[in-house]
Protein backbone atom coordinates (compact mmCIF):
# COMPACT_ATOMS: atom_id res chain seq x y z
CA UNK A 1 0.00 0.00 0.00
CA UNK A 2 1.46 3.58 -0.95
CA UNK A 3 -0.31 5.27 2.11
CA UNK A 4 2.13 3.13 4.26
CA UNK A 5 5.16 5.16 3.74
CA UNK A 6 2.87 8.52 4.49
CA UNK A 7 1.25 7.02 7.40
CA UNK A 8 4.13 8.05 10.05
CA UNK A 9 3.87 11.75 9.36
CA UNK A 10 1.30 13.05 10.87
CA UNK A 11 2.12 11.74 14.48
CA UNK A 12 5.34 13.86 14.13
CA UNK A 13 3.94 16.83 12.98
CA UNK A 14 1.49 16.92 15.84
CA UNK A 15 4.18 16.32 18.26
CA UNK A 16 5.31 19.64 17.27
CA UNK A 17 2.66 21.87 17.63
CA UNK A 18 2.91 22.02 21.35
CA UNK A 19 -0.41 21.30 23.10
CA UNK A 20 -1.61 18.34 24.61
CA UNK A 21 1.28 17.31 24.36
CA UNK A 22 1.53 15.64 28.11
CA UNK A 23 -1.84 14.41 28.02
CA UNK A 24 -1.15 12.84 24.30
CA UNK A 25 2.27 11.13 26.28
CA UNK A 26 0.30 10.38 29.71
CA UNK A 27 -2.23 8.79 26.78
CA UNK A 28 0.60 6.75 24.56
CA UNK A 29 2.71 5.51 27.79
CA UNK A 30 -1.44 4.10 29.06
CA UNK A 31 -2.23 2.40 25.79
CA UNK A 32 1.96 0.64 26.26
CA UNK A 33 1.09 -0.06 29.05
CA UNK A 34 -2.41 -2.07 28.39
CA UNK A 35 -0.82 -3.75 25.79
CA UNK A 36 2.57 -5.10 27.83
CA UNK A 37 0.20 -5.95 30.78
CA UNK A 38 -1.62 -8.54 28.60
CA UNK A 39 1.22 -9.81 26.49
CA UNK A 40 3.39 -10.25 29.94
CA UNK A 41 0.63 -12.56 31.55
CA UNK A 42 -0.32 -14.51 28.40
CA UNK A 43 3.44 -15.24 27.97
CA UNK A 44 3.69 -16.07 31.85
CA UNK A 45 0.32 -18.08 31.92
CA UNK A 46 2.12 -20.42 28.49
CA UNK A 47 5.38 -20.11 30.77
CA UNK A 48 3.28 -22.09 33.79
CA UNK A 49 2.15 -24.10 31.76
CA UNK A 50 5.96 -25.20 30.48
CA UNK A 51 7.72 -24.52 34.14
CA UNK A 52 5.17 -27.27 35.08
CA UNK A 53 5.32 -29.83 32.46
CA UNK A 54 8.76 -30.07 33.44
CA UNK A 55 8.95 -30.41 37.37
CA UNK A 56 9.40 -32.74 39.41
CA UNK A 57 6.91 -31.38 41.80
CA UNK A 58 5.50 -27.63 42.29
CA UNK A 59 3.56 -26.61 44.96
CA UNK A 60 2.54 -23.12 46.05
CA UNK A 61 6.16 -22.18 45.34
CA UNK A 62 7.77 -19.72 42.99
CA UNK A 63 9.83 -22.28 41.29
CA UNK A 64 9.46 -26.39 41.03
CA UNK A 65 11.26 -28.72 43.40
CA UNK A 66 13.04 -30.64 40.78
CA UNK A 67 13.61 -30.91 37.44
CA UNK A 68 12.38 -33.87 35.09
CA UNK A 69 11.69 -34.63 31.56
CA UNK A 70 9.85 -37.93 32.19
CA UNK A 71 6.24 -36.48 31.74
CA UNK A 72 6.40 -36.09 28.75
CA UNK A 73 7.36 -39.83 28.28
CA UNK A 74 4.55 -40.79 30.71
CA UNK A 75 2.11 -38.48 28.80
CA UNK A 76 2.90 -39.95 25.46
CA UNK A 77 1.99 -43.51 26.97
CA UNK A 78 -0.53 -42.39 29.34
CA UNK A 79 -2.51 -40.70 26.60
CA UNK A 80 -1.61 -42.24 23.63
CA UNK A 81 -0.44 -39.58 21.55
CA UNK A 82 1.23 -40.95 18.85
CA UNK A 83 -2.35 -42.54 17.79
CA UNK A 84 -3.80 -39.11 18.73
CA UNK A 85 -1.29 -36.90 16.57
CA UNK A 86 -1.76 -39.46 13.64
CA UNK A 87 -5.55 -38.89 13.82
CA UNK A 88 -4.91 -35.19 13.77
CA UNK A 89 -2.46 -35.46 10.39
CA UNK A 90 -4.71 -37.39 8.84
CA UNK A 91 -8.04 -35.14 9.54
CA UNK A 92 -6.00 -31.66 8.82
CA UNK A 93 -4.36 -32.40 5.60
CA UNK A 94 -7.86 -34.30 4.42
CA UNK A 95 -9.53 -30.54 5.51
CA UNK A 96 -6.53 -28.59 3.52
CA UNK A 97 -6.84 -31.14 0.91
CA UNK A 98 -10.64 -31.36 0.09
CA UNK A 99 -11.46 -27.36 1.21
CA UNK A 100 -8.31 -26.61 -1.84
CA UNK A 101 -10.04 -28.90 -4.23
CA UNK A 102 -13.81 -27.40 -3.94
CA UNK A 103 -12.70 -24.08 -2.24
CA UNK A 104 -10.30 -23.12 -5.34
CA UNK A 105 -12.51 -23.55 -8.33
CA UNK A 106 -15.80 -21.97 -6.57
CA UNK A 107 -13.53 -19.19 -5.55
CA UNK A 108 -12.53 -18.91 -9.44
CA UNK A 109 -16.37 -18.65 -10.10
CA UNK A 110 -17.02 -15.66 -7.86
CA UNK A 111 -14.18 -13.72 -8.71
CA UNK A 112 -14.59 -13.73 -12.65
CA UNK A 113 -18.11 -14.27 -13.05
CA UNK A 114 -21.39 -12.58 -12.61
CA UNK A 115 -24.50 -14.07 -12.01
CA UNK A 116 -28.20 -14.23 -10.58
CA UNK A 117 -27.96 -15.02 -7.01
CA UNK A 118 -24.33 -14.30 -6.71
CA UNK A 119 -24.81 -12.17 -3.62
CA UNK A 120 -26.89 -15.34 -1.90
CA UNK A 121 -23.80 -17.61 -2.85
CA UNK A 122 -21.76 -15.23 -1.11
CA UNK A 123 -23.87 -15.08 2.15
CA UNK A 124 -23.74 -19.11 1.96
CA UNK A 125 -20.24 -18.73 1.58
CA UNK A 126 -20.22 -15.86 4.65
CA UNK A 127 -22.41 -17.81 7.09
CA UNK A 128 -20.06 -20.15 8.32
CA UNK A 129 -17.65 -18.14 9.08
CA UNK A 130 -20.14 -15.27 10.85
CA UNK A 131 -22.39 -18.28 12.92
CA UNK A 132 -20.14 -19.99 15.68
CA UNK A 133 -19.08 -23.71 15.57
CA UNK A 134 -21.31 -23.97 18.57
CA UNK A 135 -24.59 -22.84 17.52
CA UNK A 136 -24.48 -25.11 14.34
CA UNK A 137 -22.55 -27.98 15.08
CA UNK A 138 -25.28 -29.17 17.53
CA UNK A 139 -27.84 -29.92 14.45
CA UNK A 140 -24.79 -30.75 12.61
CA UNK A 141 -23.62 -33.30 15.00
CA UNK A 142 -27.23 -34.57 15.19
CA UNK A 143 -27.63 -35.45 11.41
CA UNK A 144 -24.05 -37.06 11.39
CA UNK A 145 -25.21 -38.77 14.12
CA UNK A 146 -28.65 -40.60 12.26
CA UNK A 147 -25.66 -40.48 8.95
CA UNK A 148 -23.75 -43.07 11.08
CA UNK A 149 -20.81 -40.68 10.38
CA UNK A 150 -20.16 -38.84 14.01
CA UNK A 151 -17.47 -40.54 15.50
CA UNK A 152 -15.53 -41.40 13.40
CA UNK A 153 -12.95 -40.05 11.09
CA UNK A 154 -15.19 -38.92 8.05
CA UNK A 155 -17.81 -37.12 10.24
CA UNK A 156 -14.99 -35.23 11.86
CA UNK A 157 -13.14 -34.70 8.38
CA UNK A 158 -16.66 -33.09 7.26
CA UNK A 159 -17.37 -31.25 9.96
CA UNK A 160 -14.00 -29.31 9.71
CA UNK A 161 -14.91 -28.96 6.41
CA UNK A 162 -17.82 -26.72 6.81
CA UNK A 163 -15.94 -23.78 8.19
CA UNK A 164 -12.63 -24.02 5.89
CA UNK A 165 -14.19 -24.45 2.70
CA UNK A 166 -15.80 -20.95 2.65
CA UNK A 167 -12.65 -19.59 4.61
CA UNK A 168 -10.56 -20.90 1.34
CA UNK A 169 -13.20 -19.30 -0.98
CA UNK A 170 -12.86 -15.59 0.73
CA UNK A 171 -9.18 -16.16 0.85
CA UNK A 172 -8.51 -17.07 -3.00
CA UNK A 173 -11.02 -14.76 -4.38
CA UNK A 174 -9.06 -11.56 -4.66
CA UNK A 175 -6.20 -13.63 -5.69
CA UNK A 176 -8.01 -14.73 -8.60
CA UNK A 177 -8.90 -11.22 -9.22
CA UNK A 178 -5.37 -9.89 -9.12
CA UNK A 179 -4.61 -11.85 -12.29
CA UNK A 180 -4.74 -10.62 -15.57
CA UNK A 181 -7.95 -12.30 -17.37
CA UNK A 182 -5.89 -11.29 -20.37
CA UNK A 183 -3.53 -14.31 -19.69
CA UNK A 184 -6.53 -17.07 -19.60
CA UNK A 185 -7.29 -15.52 -22.82
CA UNK A 186 -4.09 -16.34 -24.68
CA UNK A 187 -4.36 -19.82 -23.20
CA UNK A 188 -8.02 -20.21 -24.66
CA UNK A 189 -6.23 -18.93 -28.08
CA UNK A 190 -3.96 -21.30 -27.94
CA UNK A 191 -6.69 -24.25 -27.91
CA UNK A 192 -6.19 -24.73 -23.66
CA UNK A 193 -9.24 -26.44 -22.53
CA UNK A 194 -10.43 -25.29 -18.95
CA UNK A 195 -8.91 -28.08 -17.24
CA UNK A 196 -5.37 -27.08 -19.00
CA UNK A 197 -5.68 -23.61 -18.23
CA UNK A 198 -6.63 -24.47 -14.47
CA UNK A 199 -3.46 -26.81 -14.13
CA UNK A 200 -0.76 -24.53 -16.69
CA UNK A 201 -1.55 -21.11 -16.12
CA UNK A 202 -3.59 -20.49 -13.06
CA UNK A 203 -2.67 -22.77 -10.35
CA UNK A 204 0.91 -21.72 -10.86
CA UNK A 205 0.21 -18.16 -10.71
CA UNK A 206 -2.03 -19.00 -7.47
CA UNK A 207 0.36 -21.12 -5.69
CA UNK A 208 1.55 -18.05 -3.67
CA UNK A 209 -2.11 -17.72 -2.73
CA UNK A 210 -3.05 -21.82 -2.41
CA UNK A 211 -0.22 -22.01 0.18
CA UNK A 212 -1.29 -18.89 1.74
CA UNK A 213 -4.93 -20.07 2.32
CA UNK A 214 -3.95 -23.70 3.45
CA UNK A 215 -1.31 -22.82 5.86
CA UNK A 216 -4.15 -20.48 7.13
CA UNK A 217 -6.81 -23.76 7.56
CA UNK A 218 -4.28 -25.90 8.57
CA UNK A 219 -3.48 -23.51 11.62
CA UNK A 220 -7.37 -22.90 11.96
CA UNK A 221 -8.18 -26.50 11.89
CA UNK A 222 -5.59 -27.86 14.03
CA UNK A 223 -7.24 -25.59 16.91
CA UNK A 224 -11.04 -25.37 15.66
CA UNK A 225 -12.48 -27.43 19.18
CA UNK A 226 -15.80 -27.16 18.95
CA UNK A 227 -16.71 -29.33 16.34
CA UNK A 228 -14.18 -31.80 16.44
CA UNK A 229 -15.29 -32.22 20.04
CA UNK A 230 -19.17 -32.27 19.04
CA UNK A 231 -18.33 -35.57 16.06
CA UNK A 232 -15.44 -37.35 17.41
CA UNK A 233 -15.40 -40.78 18.92
CA UNK A 234 -12.98 -42.43 21.25
CA UNK A 235 -10.75 -42.93 18.00
CA UNK A 236 -11.24 -39.97 16.27
CA UNK A 237 -10.26 -37.42 18.76
CA UNK A 238 -7.63 -34.61 17.63
CA UNK A 239 -5.24 -33.25 19.69
CA UNK A 240 -7.04 -30.67 20.92
CA UNK A 241 -9.96 -33.03 22.02
CA UNK A 242 -8.05 -35.11 24.10
CA UNK A 243 -6.13 -32.27 25.79
CA UNK A 244 -9.82 -30.71 26.83
CA UNK A 245 -10.41 -34.56 27.84
CA UNK A 246 -7.71 -34.47 29.92
CA UNK A 247 -8.48 -30.94 31.44
CA UNK A 248 -11.47 -31.75 32.01
CA UNK A 249 -10.84 -35.22 34.11
CA UNK A 250 -8.13 -33.47 35.61
CA UNK A 251 -7.20 -35.34 38.72
CA UNK A 252 -7.00 -38.96 37.59
CA UNK A 253 -3.84 -38.40 36.16
CA UNK A 254 -0.60 -36.37 37.54
CA UNK A 255 -1.17 -32.22 36.43
CA UNK A 256 2.56 -31.94 35.05
CA UNK A 257 1.28 -35.07 32.34
CA UNK A 258 -1.59 -32.50 31.26
CA UNK A 259 0.49 -30.02 30.69
CA UNK A 260 3.38 -31.71 28.97
CA UNK A 261 0.55 -33.01 26.85
CA UNK A 262 -0.45 -29.18 26.84
CA UNK A 263 3.33 -28.53 25.52
CA UNK A 264 3.04 -30.72 22.49
CA UNK A 265 0.00 -29.66 21.28
CA UNK A 266 1.33 -25.94 21.68
CA UNK A 267 4.55 -26.96 20.10
CA UNK A 268 2.29 -28.54 16.84
CA UNK A 269 0.46 -25.64 16.54
CA UNK A 270 3.18 -23.35 17.01
CA UNK A 271 5.18 -24.89 14.35
CA UNK A 272 2.93 -24.54 12.18
CA UNK A 273 1.82 -20.70 12.99
CA UNK A 274 5.54 -20.00 12.66
CA UNK A 275 5.76 -21.25 8.72
CA UNK A 276 2.47 -19.78 8.49
CA UNK A 277 3.99 -16.08 9.87
CA UNK A 278 6.29 -16.19 6.80
CA UNK A 279 3.55 -16.48 3.96
CA UNK A 280 0.65 -14.32 5.80
CA UNK A 281 -0.30 -11.30 6.99
CA UNK A 282 -0.79 -11.99 10.88
CA UNK A 283 -4.37 -10.11 10.44
CA UNK A 284 -5.47 -12.52 7.68
CA UNK A 285 -6.10 -15.16 10.62
CA UNK A 286 -8.83 -13.84 11.74
CA UNK A 287 -10.42 -10.80 9.13
CA UNK A 288 -12.01 -12.63 6.58
CA UNK A 289 -12.05 -9.77 3.70
CA UNK A 290 -8.16 -9.76 2.43
CA UNK A 291 -6.84 -6.03 2.55
CA UNK A 292 -7.46 -4.29 -0.97
CA UNK A 293 -5.79 -1.78 -1.96
CA UNK A 294 -7.61 1.57 -1.05
CA UNK A 295 -9.57 2.88 -3.73
CA UNK A 296 -8.00 6.35 -4.94
CA UNK A 297 -10.05 9.11 -3.24
CA UNK B 1 -17.93 -7.06 3.89
CA UNK B 2 -19.32 -5.57 1.59
CA UNK B 3 -15.93 -5.47 -0.26
CA UNK B 4 -16.10 -9.37 -0.86
CA UNK B 5 -19.38 -8.70 -2.86
CA UNK B 6 -17.86 -5.94 -4.94
CA UNK B 7 -18.15 -7.87 -8.76
CA UNK B 8 -14.33 -8.80 -9.65
CA UNK B 9 -11.45 -6.41 -10.63
CA UNK B 10 -11.31 -8.16 -13.69
CA UNK B 11 -13.40 -8.15 -16.66
CA UNK B 12 -16.90 -9.63 -15.61
CA UNK B 13 -18.94 -11.28 -18.60
CA UNK B 14 -22.76 -10.59 -18.41
CA UNK B 15 -24.69 -13.60 -17.96
CA UNK B 16 -27.79 -12.03 -19.19
CA UNK B 17 -25.99 -10.98 -22.37
CA UNK B 18 -24.94 -14.46 -23.23
CA UNK B 19 -26.98 -17.10 -24.78
CA UNK B 20 -24.78 -20.11 -24.33
CA UNK B 21 -24.63 -21.57 -20.30
CA UNK B 22 -21.44 -19.93 -19.23
CA UNK B 23 -19.28 -23.58 -18.10
CA UNK B 24 -17.72 -21.80 -15.82
CA UNK B 25 -20.21 -21.56 -13.23
CA UNK B 26 -19.74 -25.73 -12.76
CA UNK B 27 -16.62 -24.75 -11.10
CA UNK B 28 -18.75 -23.40 -7.99
CA UNK B 29 -21.25 -26.49 -7.51
CA UNK B 30 -19.00 -28.50 -6.00
CA UNK B 31 -18.38 -26.38 -2.94
CA UNK B 32 -22.30 -24.92 -3.05
CA UNK B 33 -23.71 -28.33 -2.93
CA UNK B 34 -21.20 -29.44 0.45
CA UNK B 35 -22.36 -25.93 2.17
CA UNK B 36 -25.97 -26.95 1.02
CA UNK B 37 -25.68 -30.41 2.34
CA UNK B 38 -23.49 -29.86 5.34
CA UNK B 39 -24.54 -26.51 6.36
CA UNK B 40 -27.87 -25.64 5.22
CA UNK B 41 -29.46 -29.05 5.85
CA UNK B 42 -29.08 -29.41 9.40
CA UNK B 43 -29.59 -26.02 10.49
CA UNK B 44 -32.95 -26.64 8.69
CA UNK B 45 -33.32 -30.46 9.95
CA UNK B 46 -32.24 -28.72 13.55
CA UNK B 47 -35.31 -26.24 13.20
CA UNK B 48 -37.57 -28.61 12.28
CA UNK B 49 -36.47 -31.25 14.45
CA UNK B 50 -36.66 -28.66 17.42
CA UNK B 51 -40.60 -28.14 16.60
CA UNK B 52 -40.93 -31.90 16.68
CA UNK B 53 -40.20 -33.34 20.34
CA UNK B 54 -40.57 -36.88 21.42
CA UNK B 55 -43.97 -35.31 23.49
CA UNK B 56 -45.95 -32.47 23.30
CA UNK B 57 -47.16 -30.29 21.00
CA UNK B 58 -45.14 -28.07 18.28
CA UNK B 59 -43.82 -25.62 20.98
CA UNK B 60 -43.09 -27.77 23.64
CA UNK B 61 -39.49 -27.94 23.86
CA UNK B 62 -39.31 -23.96 23.81
CA UNK B 63 -42.14 -24.14 26.46
CA UNK B 64 -39.64 -26.40 28.38
CA UNK B 65 -36.95 -24.42 27.37
CA UNK B 66 -38.34 -21.28 29.18
CA UNK B 67 -40.67 -23.23 32.32
CA UNK B 68 -37.35 -25.17 33.22
CA UNK B 69 -35.16 -23.35 35.86
CA UNK B 70 -32.06 -24.76 34.58
CA UNK B 71 -32.37 -24.07 31.39
CA UNK B 72 -34.00 -20.64 30.53
CA UNK B 73 -32.14 -18.61 33.20
CA UNK B 74 -28.60 -19.73 30.76
CA UNK B 75 -29.56 -16.75 28.25
CA UNK B 76 -28.99 -14.73 31.33
CA UNK B 77 -25.84 -16.36 32.64
CA UNK B 78 -24.26 -15.88 28.94
CA UNK B 79 -25.36 -12.27 28.60
CA UNK B 80 -23.61 -11.20 31.33
CA UNK B 81 -20.07 -12.88 30.36
CA UNK B 82 -20.82 -12.08 26.95
CA UNK B 83 -21.83 -8.58 26.95
CA UNK B 84 -19.07 -7.39 29.24
CA UNK B 85 -16.19 -9.48 27.89
CA UNK B 86 -17.52 -7.90 24.14
CA UNK B 87 -17.19 -4.32 25.20
CA UNK B 88 -13.96 -4.88 27.09
CA UNK B 89 -12.79 -6.55 23.86
CA UNK B 90 -13.55 -4.24 21.58
CA UNK B 91 -12.88 -0.67 23.93
CA UNK B 92 -9.59 -1.93 24.79
CA UNK B 93 -8.49 -3.17 21.20
CA UNK B 94 -9.94 -0.05 19.42
CA UNK B 95 -7.29 2.42 21.48
CA UNK B 96 -4.26 0.43 20.64
CA UNK B 97 -5.40 -0.81 17.20
CA UNK B 98 -5.08 2.76 16.78
CA UNK B 99 -1.64 3.66 17.51
CA UNK B 100 -0.47 0.71 16.11
CA UNK B 101 -1.50 1.46 12.45
CA UNK B 102 1.29 2.60 11.34
CA UNK B 103 3.18 0.17 9.24
CA UNK B 104 6.64 -0.65 11.28
CA UNK B 105 8.59 -3.15 13.13
CA UNK B 106 6.06 -2.75 16.58
CA UNK B 107 3.24 -3.77 14.37
CA UNK B 108 4.64 -6.39 13.07
CA UNK B 109 5.58 -8.01 16.58
CA UNK B 110 2.54 -6.70 18.07
CA UNK B 111 0.02 -8.21 15.73
CA UNK B 112 2.59 -11.89 16.19
CA UNK B 113 2.39 -11.86 19.38
CA UNK B 114 -1.14 -11.13 19.73
CA UNK B 115 -2.21 -14.14 16.77
CA UNK B 116 -0.49 -16.93 19.10
CA UNK B 117 -3.14 -16.65 22.17
CA UNK B 118 -5.73 -16.97 19.20
CA UNK B 119 -4.09 -20.28 17.28
CA UNK B 120 -3.50 -21.60 20.90
CA UNK B 121 -7.43 -21.90 21.38
CA UNK B 122 -9.27 -21.56 24.53
CA UNK B 123 -8.41 -25.27 25.66
CA UNK B 124 -4.74 -24.30 26.49
CA UNK B 125 -5.47 -21.15 27.51
CA UNK B 126 -7.77 -22.63 30.43
CA UNK B 127 -4.96 -25.11 31.09
CA UNK B 128 -2.79 -22.19 31.33
CA UNK B 129 -5.36 -20.36 33.86
CA UNK B 130 -5.71 -22.87 35.93
CA UNK B 131 -1.79 -22.87 36.74
CA UNK B 132 -1.03 -19.52 36.31
CA UNK B 133 -4.26 -17.64 38.15
CA UNK B 134 -5.00 -20.20 40.69
CA UNK B 135 -4.46 -19.81 43.87
CA UNK B 136 -0.95 -21.10 44.21
CA UNK B 137 0.15 -19.92 41.18
CA UNK B 138 2.59 -17.13 39.70
CA UNK B 139 -0.21 -14.38 40.41
CA UNK B 140 -1.44 -15.24 43.58
CA UNK B 141 2.30 -15.29 44.98
CA UNK B 142 3.33 -11.78 43.18
CA UNK B 143 0.07 -10.40 44.43
CA UNK B 144 1.09 -11.27 47.99
CA UNK B 145 4.64 -10.28 47.17
CA UNK B 146 3.35 -6.84 47.07
CA UNK B 147 1.18 -7.10 49.90
CA UNK B 148 -1.94 -6.01 47.40
CA UNK B 149 -4.13 -8.71 48.34
CA UNK B 150 -2.87 -11.23 51.01
CA UNK B 151 -5.27 -13.91 50.73
CA UNK B 152 -5.18 -17.01 48.10
CA UNK B 153 -6.95 -14.85 44.92
CA UNK B 154 -9.97 -16.42 43.51
CA UNK B 155 -9.69 -16.15 39.82
CA UNK B 156 -10.43 -20.08 38.35
CA UNK B 157 -13.31 -21.82 38.62
CA UNK B 158 -15.33 -19.24 38.92
CA UNK B 159 -17.56 -16.22 36.98
CA UNK B 160 -14.14 -14.38 36.80
CA UNK B 161 -12.31 -17.39 35.29
CA UNK B 162 -14.58 -17.27 32.41
CA UNK B 163 -14.91 -13.52 32.03
CA UNK B 164 -10.41 -13.84 32.28
CA UNK B 165 -10.59 -16.71 29.59
CA UNK B 166 -12.88 -14.86 27.04
CA UNK B 167 -10.98 -11.84 27.04
CA UNK B 168 -7.39 -13.53 26.49
CA UNK B 169 -8.96 -15.25 23.31
CA UNK B 170 -11.05 -12.15 22.30
CA UNK B 171 -9.22 -9.36 22.55
CA UNK B 172 -6.11 -10.89 20.22
CA UNK B 173 -9.16 -11.31 17.84
CA UNK B 174 -10.65 -7.81 18.31
CA UNK B 175 -7.48 -6.09 17.84
CA UNK B 176 -6.30 -7.98 14.52
CA UNK B 177 -9.85 -7.44 13.42
CA UNK B 178 -9.66 -3.49 14.03
CA UNK B 179 -6.58 -2.97 13.00
CA UNK B 180 -7.47 -4.20 9.29
CA UNK B 181 -10.11 -1.84 9.22
CA UNK B 182 -7.66 1.18 10.80
CA UNK B 183 -4.86 0.53 8.23
CA UNK B 184 -7.66 0.29 5.30
CA UNK B 185 -8.26 4.13 6.26
CA UNK B 186 -6.28 6.32 4.09
CA UNK B 187 -4.16 8.65 6.19
CA UNK B 188 -4.34 11.28 3.93
CA UNK B 189 -7.54 12.24 4.90
CA UNK B 190 -5.91 12.51 9.03
CA UNK B 191 -3.23 14.25 7.15
CA UNK B 192 -5.35 17.03 5.67
CA UNK B 193 -7.15 17.42 9.00
CA UNK B 194 -3.87 18.08 10.48
CA UNK B 195 -3.11 20.75 8.56
CA UNK B 196 -6.17 22.01 9.10
CA UNK B 197 -5.10 22.06 12.94
CA UNK B 198 -6.60 19.59 14.24
CA UNK B 199 -5.13 18.02 17.35
CA UNK B 200 -4.76 14.08 17.47
CA UNK B 201 -7.96 13.30 19.30
CA UNK B 202 -10.13 15.69 16.91
CA UNK B 203 -8.55 13.66 14.00
CA UNK B 204 -9.52 10.33 16.47
CA UNK B 205 -13.24 11.61 16.19
CA UNK B 206 -13.63 13.26 13.52
CA UNK B 207 -11.73 11.63 10.95
CA UNK B 208 -11.15 8.06 11.67
CA UNK B 209 -14.05 7.28 14.26
CA UNK B 210 -16.85 7.90 11.41
CA UNK B 211 -14.83 6.11 8.73
CA UNK B 212 -14.52 3.19 11.44
CA UNK B 213 -17.91 2.79 12.56
CA UNK B 214 -19.11 0.29 10.41
CA UNK B 215 -15.92 -2.04 10.94
CA UNK B 216 -16.11 -0.95 14.68
CA UNK B 217 -20.02 -2.30 14.87
CA UNK B 218 -18.87 -5.80 12.63
CA UNK B 219 -16.12 -6.24 14.61
CA UNK B 220 -18.34 -5.76 17.84
CA UNK B 221 -20.78 -8.51 16.03
CA UNK B 222 -18.12 -10.96 15.53
CA UNK B 223 -16.67 -10.61 19.01
CA UNK B 224 -20.18 -10.92 20.78
CA UNK B 225 -21.17 -13.80 18.77
CA UNK B 226 -18.09 -15.68 19.73
CA UNK B 227 -18.33 -14.73 23.37
CA UNK B 228 -22.17 -15.86 23.57
CA UNK B 229 -21.00 -19.47 22.47
CA UNK B 230 -17.69 -19.24 25.21
CA UNK B 231 -17.98 -23.35 26.00
CA UNK B 232 -14.33 -25.07 26.96
CA UNK B 233 -13.53 -22.05 28.57
CA UNK B 234 -17.11 -22.04 30.65
CA UNK B 235 -16.79 -26.12 31.79
CA UNK B 236 -13.22 -25.88 33.05
CA UNK B 237 -12.34 -22.37 34.11
CA UNK B 238 -15.53 -21.54 34.99
CA UNK B 239 -17.90 -23.56 37.36
CA UNK B 240 -20.25 -25.12 34.67
CA UNK B 241 -22.99 -26.15 37.62
CA UNK B 242 -23.24 -22.84 38.66
CA UNK B 243 -22.70 -19.67 37.81
CA UNK B 244 -21.24 -20.26 34.30
CA UNK B 245 -23.79 -22.67 33.04
CA UNK B 246 -23.69 -20.88 29.71
CA UNK B 247 -26.67 -21.82 27.03
CA UNK B 248 -24.26 -23.54 25.18
CA UNK B 249 -23.41 -26.06 28.05
CA UNK B 250 -27.22 -26.38 28.66
CA UNK B 251 -27.10 -27.53 24.65
CA UNK B 252 -24.42 -29.87 24.65
CA UNK B 253 -25.95 -31.78 28.03
CA UNK B 254 -29.38 -32.02 26.23
CA UNK B 255 -27.78 -33.66 23.07
CA UNK B 256 -25.00 -35.74 24.49
CA UNK B 257 -26.10 -36.11 28.23
CA UNK B 258 -29.88 -36.95 27.67
CA UNK B 259 -30.16 -37.89 24.28
CA UNK B 260 -32.89 -35.45 23.73
CA UNK B 261 -31.91 -34.02 20.31
CA UNK B 262 -34.71 -32.35 19.76
CA UNK B 263 -34.67 -30.42 23.04
CA UNK B 264 -31.15 -29.20 22.13
CA UNK B 265 -31.80 -28.07 18.76
CA UNK B 266 -34.04 -25.77 20.61
CA UNK B 267 -31.79 -24.74 22.76
CA UNK B 268 -29.24 -24.15 19.77
CA UNK B 269 -32.04 -22.37 17.80
CA UNK B 270 -32.42 -20.07 20.45
CA UNK B 271 -29.02 -19.36 20.68
CA UNK B 272 -28.51 -18.16 16.95
CA UNK B 273 -31.48 -16.39 17.68
CA UNK B 274 -30.49 -14.00 20.75
CA UNK B 275 -26.76 -14.03 18.83
CA UNK B 276 -29.49 -12.32 16.09
CA UNK B 277 -31.02 -10.06 17.80
CA UNK B 278 -27.86 -8.27 19.26
CA UNK B 279 -26.70 -8.17 15.87
CA UNK B 280 -29.04 -6.88 14.47
CA UNK B 281 -29.49 -4.35 17.44
CA UNK B 282 -25.83 -3.17 16.83
CA UNK B 283 -25.85 -2.89 12.99
CA UNK B 284 -28.79 -0.93 13.16
CA UNK B 285 -27.07 1.29 15.85
CA UNK B 286 -24.19 2.13 13.77
CA UNK B 287 -26.37 4.18 11.43
CA UNK B 288 -26.12 7.22 14.14
CA UNK B 289 -22.72 7.65 13.76
CA UNK B 290 -22.17 8.31 9.93
CA UNK B 291 -23.97 8.10 6.90
CA UNK B 292 -22.68 9.00 3.36
CA UNK B 293 -19.97 7.84 0.80
CA UNK B 294 -16.86 6.45 2.94
CA UNK B 295 -13.96 7.01 0.86
CA UNK B 296 -10.77 4.31 2.07
CA UNK B 297 -13.00 2.63 4.25
CA UNK B 298 -13.46 -1.00 3.85
CA UNK B 299 -16.88 -2.01 6.24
Amino acid sequence: MSAAATAAQPPQRARGSGTGNLLDRAWRGLVAGVMALFVVNVVLLIAAVAVNSVATRWLGTWLPVGWTLSWYLQSWKDFQLAGILWVTFEVVFAVVLVSLAIGVPAAYTLARRNFPGKRALLLLFLLPLMVPPMTYGIPLATVLYQMHLAGTIWGVILANLIPAAPFVILVMTPFIEQIDPNLEAAARVFGAGTGRMFTSVLVPLLAPGILAASLLVLVRTIALFELTFLTAGPDSQTLVVALYYAVFAAGVRAPQSIDAMAMIYMLVTLVWLLIALRFVNPTQLVSRVKERPVPAG
Amino acid sequence: MSAAALPGTGQPTKAASRPAFDRALLLAIPATLFMLMLFVYPFLYGLWLSFVPAKGGPLANYHTFFTTSDLWPTIGTTLKLALPATVINVGVALPIAFRMRVRGRWQRIVTTLLVVPITLGTVLIAEGMLNYFGPKGWLSHALQLVHFYDGPIRLTHNYWGVLISLVISGFPFAFLLILSYVTGIDPVLARAAATLGAGSFARFRHIYLPLLAPGLAMCFCLAFVQAFSVFPSAVLVGAPAGPTRVISIAAYQAAFEQYDYSLASAIAMIMGFVQLVIVAAVLSLRGFFYRGPVAGGKG
